[in-house]
């Protein structure tokens, strides 16, 4: 009876396997509400090109569940058309020798992307991924109404920060609105880091792992601003969703968060506006930086002509100008693509479409560590967990700075 | 039984069921309210102003992917999947938990044994083997491959159940049936099936529960077309940088576990005193 | 044939099964011994690396962590599930008004999904939201209720959620043991003047062994395997608190692209497992045959 079952399971999935030939499947973990929008936009843009889209939606933090079911596809033999890659991943990937070159449809993007992106989409000097947004994570949110009682002036240096989060604290707020989870903890690190350290020190110590730059003062000094950052969260932090501190920054129980830009999508969704009920400005002393956070989707390697041909088009369209601000408009980050209109884009994309520009000519515009963007995961991991104990333990910064050496060394 | 001790049953048979239901008022009262009342108000209070625009829209609009159809379009791959998945897999555990109480042989406890460290093995090792194998025999990404593997991984748990029931029924039984002449699978439905109603409820509830709520043997070998209604939720409810609508996440929740609840329900009316002495004597 | 259809057919038909169990459990098990001694990162490569993996796990700090804590909660996790589990059933057992209505509502945790009944217990144990702000509101400022953000003590609201979720089908079990002893039994100890716990205690209890078996191979199954609950409920933290092997081994395997370490934590936690579980199997599995 098993057998049976098992060969007419067989002959059934061939026939399903014929019918399907030039569909162009692609696997992402944008899956909810406006994000999901924003994909539905490229799904068009395909339709309209006369290829048929075959969604593979997958959810989970940063992509851990589309990862797994990536590596079982690929294990079997069965890659899709293109899946949402980003950062170092690119290159894990591409080693592995399951990545296409997509240079047929990436003949102007050198001119069109910062270098620094550009290198991280390419392996062995060809383009194998498309970059679709960036996200600056250094921004600091900060509630109108408590920052205008406080003098109005949004801090650019960690005395200044220090000082108003006293003032907010002194006023009953918890100043520091935070969720205990081990990448909110990073977040909240590599802007201390960014802002204690500079864009060059960022560099060494979190991209190049420079163990002289880990195991130095600055370092030390970083952990120590990271403890005293700490004395301003409230205890219940531990585990919450970062958008449940965002609506704490909303609705005044909370002084200022820590958080990329999507935070602005809690925002606006719940009608404030930038300026007037809340505040964006780069986390402290990082007023000529920027960490930034790209999604991209990576080409894998497909036999099929006429998929091949839908691949291309899913690259070209990904890069189009329309699609860039079309998606970026509707998810809150910014185009990756240089020289476009900034007109329909609000306060804070604004202001970030200008230092982004701004940072990559002046070498300011760093990899986010925390969101995948600097380091293999490995090593990532690694790190983000000392941070993690370093937040939630009485671990001391000398400590701290100790155990990161032996986590960058991770391979 | 007194009075007095019949109304502390129900006493603490009640407290319990209160403990039980704490965390489904949260989800219920959740589901209830609007965003902006969430963000405001105490998390686990009563809904001050009720919608039912959050269940509407965990029903027929939310997205889960570029599509936008809420859950309702997962609700066919889930049962197509769930019910062939649990009916072979409960079938299979009663004949080998006939087999190995009543037709035991040399080195038959040595078998079951080793058949139940299957109850163990952790599934992320099992995901990579298992797609490669699938994709050699063209399995992969189908509803079939995932009825196989879910097939595959429940049947330590099924013959456990059916073995550890069956094993104290008396041999004699067995014995008087097979001097009347009566065969293998005679004996097995005449004698064994009216009596092991209770034990298909158990064991029927495990595997719907365990395939019905499976995510990630559903997220890695279902395929795009055939996801269930498990990755269609976590796809609902998990935004990497998106707005958190944490009503419909609870709607979405509670409709997911309605097929699952519903046979509980079912299932439990034979849940009735199985081994009585008419049965076993019939 | 001249052979008996008794004597070969019951061995046919327990042949699919385990030929199922040589492949899928036993021949993955091979295959992931083998990747622990591999340099696999993101996907299977088989470099041979030694034992260079085993040394990388016992030098983790998270590792050691997360084997401690699967001690803690699973030892917690099913004594007091199974506890609470017999219990009720029991209690159900004594000819109950709406049981049936009780019972689902008992089992219905397992019918939810925890990526989402997660978040409802995150915030009932959450001081700042839950269960301590409800009680202080109600006049008692003092009281304090702050497990889940203690990283001493967050394991235990783990255990807390984890008895939430799975004592109701440990109680179904039971109940279908209790329904599976023969009534004559009891009868005849009535007659003889038993009071109920005397007949539980003496008669009904110790025919339940094959249950009790089934319960602890559930529920220990349920405690390894515990990843949803402590990835919805507290993220493994706070910190790295409340890993569990499940986790450690979910993401070294597959988001952190150490495949080769994943599989290393894999074989130690199915050795330990199968080094406790195993005797207990085969012993029980022979007395109660």
């Amino acid at each position: 009876m098993k057998l049976k079952f098992v060969a007419a399971a067989i002959a059934a999935s061939f026939v399903a396997g014929a019918s399907y030939a030039a569909e162009v499947e692609v696997l992402h973990w944008w899956t909810s509400g406006g994000e999901a929008k924003s994909v539905a936009e490229l799904k068009k843009m395909m339709e309209a090109k006369g290829h048929k889209w075959k969604d593979f939606a997958v959810a989970g933090g940063g992509g851990d569940a589309a990862m797994t079911a990536l590596k079982a596809r690929v294990v079997a033999g069965n890659a899709p058309v293109a899946a949402q890659i980003k950062g170092p991943s690119i290159q894990e990937w591409a080693q592995q020798g399951v990545l296409a070159d997509i240079s047929g449809a990436s003949d102007e993007w050198d001119k069109l992307l910062p270098k620094v992106v550009g290198d991280a989409m390419k392996y062995k000097g060809k383009y194998v991924a498309a970059p679709v947004n960036v996200h600056r994570v250094n921004w600091l949110w900060i509630n109108q109404d408590a920052l205008n009682k406080a003098g109005g002036k949004a801090p650019t240096n960690f005395d200044e920060f220090f000082a108003l989060a006293d003032k907010f604290k002194a006023a009953g707020m918890t100043a520091i609105a935070h969720g205990g989870q081990p990448w909110q903890d990073a977040t909240v690190f590599e802007s201390v880091v960014l802002g204690v350290g500079g864009a060059k020190f960022f560099n060494d110590a979190l991209v190049k792992l420079d163990p002289k730059a880990i195991d130095s003062p600055t370092m030390l000094k970083s952990f120590d601003t990271l403890a005293k950052i700490k004395t301003y969260i409230d205890k219940d932090a531990a585990g919450r969703d970062w958008n449940l501190a965002t609506a704490m920054v909303m609705n005044g129980k909370g002084g200022m968060q820590f958080m990329g830009d999507w935070a602005k999508g809690e925002f606006t969704s719940a009608n404030k506006v930038a300026g007037k009920d809340y505040a964006c400005v780069p986390t402290p002393g990082t007023a000529n930086a920027y960490t930034f956070n790209i999604d991209s989707f990576a080409m894998f390697k497909v036999k099929d002509a006429a998929v091949q041909k839908g691949q291309l088009d899913l690259a070209t369209a990904i890069m189009s100008p329309e699609f860039q601000e079309v998606f970026n408009l509707n998810k809150g980050s910014i185009p990756v693509r240089s020289g476009m209109s900034d007109a329909k884009f609000d306060a804070c994309a604004k202001k970030s479409i200008v230092d982004f520009n701004a940072t990559a000519k002046s070498g300011g515009l760093v990899p986010s560590f925390a969101h995948g963007m600097a380091v293999p995961s490995a090593t990532q991991g690694a790190i983000v967990d000392v941070v993690a104990k370093f937040m939630n333990s009485n671990m001391s910064s000398k400590d701290a700075v100790a155990a990161l050496v032996k986590a960058s060394r991770t391979k | 039984m007194s009075k007095l001790s019949r109304a502390s049953i129900y006493a603490v048979l009640v407290l319990a069921a209160l403990y039980t239901l704490a965390p489904l008022w949260v989800m219920l009262a959740t589901s209830l309210k609007s965003l902006d009342e969430i963000r405001d108000g105490s998390l686990i209070a009563a809904p001050l102003a009720p919608t039912v625009e959050p269940w509407l829209k965990a029903w027929s609009s939310a997205c889960t992917g570029v599509r936008c159809e809420g859950l309702k379009p997962f609700f066919w791959n889930s049962l197509l999947m769930t019910i062939p998945a649990v009916l072979i897999s409960t079938f299979i555990g009663a004949l080998n938990g006939y087999v190995l109480t009543q037709w035991r042989f040399r080195g038959s406890e040595v078998l079951f044994t080793a058949l139940l460290v299957g109850c163990f093995i952790p599934f992320q090792v099992v995901l990579l083997p298992m797609a490669r194998t699938l994709g050699m025999v063209g399995l992969s990404d189908s509803i079939f491959g995932l009825i196989f593997v879910h097939v595959v991984y429940g049947l330590a748990f099924t013959t456990l159940f059916f073995r550890n029931y069956y094993v104290s029924i008396p041999q004699d039984l067995m014995k008087a049936a097979r001097v009347d002449g009566a065969g293998f699978f005679t004996i097995f439905w005449r004698i064994l099936m009216p009596i092991s109603g209770p034990i298909f409820v158990v064991c029927i509830i495990w595997q719907f529960t365990q395939i019905w709520n499976d995510f990630l043997f559903g997220v890695v070998f279902a395929g795009a077309d055939s996801q269930p209604i498990t990755v269609a939720l976590n796809n609902l409810v998990r935004t990497s940088t998106g707005v958190k609508e944490y009503n419909v996440d609870m709607a979405a929740a509670i409709i997911a576990a309605l097929p699952t609840l519903f046979v509980y329900i079912v299932a439990g009316k034979y849940f009735v005193r199985g081994l009585t002495a008419g049965a076993v004597k019939g | 044939m001249t052979m008996q259809p008794d004597r070969w057919l019951p061995k046919l038909v327990l042949s699919p099964t385990l030929a199922a169990s040589l492949l899928f459990v036993y021949g993955f098990i091979l295959i992931t011994v083998a990747l622990s001694f591999t340099e696999s990162r993101l996907l299977p490569n088989w470099e041979w690396a030694g034992v260079e993996r085993y040394v990388e796990l016992f030098d983790s700090e998270r590792w050691w962590t997360s084997a401690i804590n699967i001690a803690i909660f699973g030892t917690l996790f099913i004594a007091l599930s199974m506890a609470i589990g017999l219990l009720i059933a029991i209690l159900l057992d004594q000819k109950i008004r709406g049981e049936g209505f009780l019972r689902a509502i008992y089992l219905y945790p397992m019918a939810l999904s925890f990526i989402v009944s997660g978040t409802a217990w995150k915030w009932i144990l959450n001081p700042g939201l839950g269960l301590e702000k409800l009680v202080q509101s109600w006049g008692f400022p003092n009281f304090t209720f702050d497990w889940l953000v203690n990283p001493d003590m967050a394991i235990y609201t783990v255990v807390i959620a984890g008895v939430w979720q799975s004592a109701g089908f440990a109680m179904a079990l039971f109940l279908a043991g209790l329904r599976g002893v023969d009534s004559e039994i009891i009868k005849a100890a009535q007659v003889d003047g038993a009071s109920t716990p005397t007949i539980y205690r003496r008669i009904i209890i110790p025919t339940l062994r094959p249950v009790f078996f089934s319960v602890t191979l559930i529920l220990a199954h349920i405690a390894i395997k515990s990843f949803d609950l402590v990835m919805a409920l507290t993220g493994g933290g706070p910190g790295t608190a409340t890993d569990v092997p499940a986790i450690f081994m979910y993401q070294f395997s597959f988001s952190r692209g150490q495949l080769g370490l994943g599989a290393a934590s894999a074989v130690m936690m199915l050795m330990t497992v199968i080094a406790i579980m195993v005797p207990l199997m085969y012993a029980e599995t022979k007395s109660s045959g």
